[in-house]
């Protein structure tokens, strides 16, 4: 079997216990037990996490980065969402 | 009764000794740990106060969306008040890794086992309460928020850091428009005045009872759920507020603020207690209209649950066909 037809996972590690796990890379296994030993081995050979996550590929429903837009809309007409939109006397302003 | 042999009490003092090793060492307990059952039902019941807070707070100051002094007054209010639904789904969903449903806890709100924020079974009389809601009540939940961004859960500190972000735009709105009244007409200060003077108390109830007199704290302290105590967090806000108070040229909400030199600290005088105790244990001037408003609320978007539901139903109908179809 080619390595292409295996099922692609995507690799989430937690680098330390309080933070949350972040996407690191991705790899192919035949199962989700073989992903995770294959990230442990592949992803974390210098203490570089606590906790490994592995989701496959088609598990996952992205957005599109061409609907950016319309779909997700930075607000940037709303300026007053942020703090700094306050303008507030010197003494106050570490609020 | 539930029998436990020999092999299993050791585990079981093996596991917690591990635990209290990592509370010790600075460590979070993250989902799926073993945790003692009391630290879970201590954090559940951390959390979900902190989620139904965000959740009944939004009813005093929605009041205020449609009679907004202008526009620009809306759309912000309309968007803290966003926020705070946003804050109460973070909370509920990090809550849920405990094992605990969100049905569960909604019907915990509900019946008035569980607690929210006494603050918000006041009612919010003019304008400037907003106002001063933002300025005071968030500010108090900041100086709160920041110290349990170190929680000892760790999906309830991420939630904290989350949080944090997104208030400081709440307290600064709030300040700058009580900001506005102070320095408008004799009346809007009046009202700014007003405000303060009755928000005051209810936000430095916030912080909870005295240390000495908290039931929850000490074993709280000791798991790191909590990390600092509540006089210490009462103390740092009104330290903090009092010079915003002066800026805003209103008179002290309480005669008793002082400077203490020795301290290093402002006095100020006693909370009253009984107050707090009647307005937690369900006699505050609003907490039948918050909880009957929250049933109408939950009750009233049943249809789009049900429609989710429905539509779920559905899809799994749709497969069951399809595999039937490539069975035959």
């Amino acid at each position: 079997m080619k390595q292409e037809q295996l099922a692609v996972y995507e690799v989430f590690i937690r680098s330390n216990r309080g933070l949350d796990h972040k996407h690191v890379g991705s790899l192919h296994a035949e199962s989700a037990e073989h992903a995770l030993m294959y990230a442990r081995d592949c992803y974390i050979r210098r203490s570089e996490g606590v906790s490994i996550w592995v989701v496959e590929s088609t598990n996952i429903t992205a957005s599109e980065e061409g609907d950016v837009e319309s779909f997700v809309d930075p607000m940037d007409d709303k300026p007053y969402r942020h703090a700094t939109h306050y303008v507030l006397p010197d003494q106050v302003d570490n609020m | 009764m539930q029998v436990i042999n020999k092999d299993e009490q050791l585990a079981m003092a093996e596991e917690l000794a591990k635990f209290e090793q990592k509370i010790a060492d600075e460590q979070k307990i993250e989902p799926g740990d073993w945790m003692p059952e009391a630290y879970r039902k201590n954090v559940i019941r951390q959390m979900s106060q902190h989620a139904h807070s965000e959740i009944i707070g939004m009813q005093p100051e929605g009041n205020w969306i449609t009679r907004a002094p202008s526009l620009r007054r809306k759309a912000i209010l309309l968007s803290k008040v966003q926020d705070e639904a946003g804050h109460g789904l973070y909370l509920y969903s990090s809550t849920e890794t405990l094992g605990i449903s969100r049905s569960q806890m909604i019907e915990a709100l509900q019946s008035g086992e569980a607690k929210y924020a006494q603050i918000f079974n006041y009612p919010t009389l003019t304008w400037a309460d907003v106002g001063a809601i933002g300025w005071l009540v968030d500010g108090a939940a900041i100086v709160n928020q920041i110290s349990l961004q170190r929680t000892s859960y760790g999906p309830y500190a991420r939630a904290m850091v989350r949080i944090c972000k997104e208030e400081s735009f709440h307290q600064r709105q709030g300040y700058e428009a009580m900001y506005a009244l102070s320095h408008g007409t004799p009346v809007q200060k009046q009202m700014a005045q007003d405000a303060l003077d009755r928000v005051w108390w209810p936000s430095l109830m916030m912080f909870g009872p005295h240390d000495s007199e908290s039931a929850h704290s000490s074993q709280s302290m000791a798991w790191k759920i909590k990390r600092m105590s509540n006089d210490y967090l009462r103390q740092k806000f009104i330290d903090q507020t009092v010079p915003q108070i002066e800026v805003l040229g209103l008179a002290m909400p309480d005669p008793d603020i002082k400077w203490n030199e020795e301290r290093g600290h402002y006095d100020s005088g006693e909370i009253n207690w009984q107050e707090f105790k009647e307005v937690i244990n369900g006699s505050g001037p609003c907490n039948f209209q918050r909880i009957k408003h929250h049933k109408a609320a939950h009750q009233d978007g049943e249809w789009v649950r049900e429609a989710v539901r429905s539509y779920k139903q559905k899809q799994v109908n749709k497969e069951i066909n399809k595999q039937n179809e490539t069975a035959a």
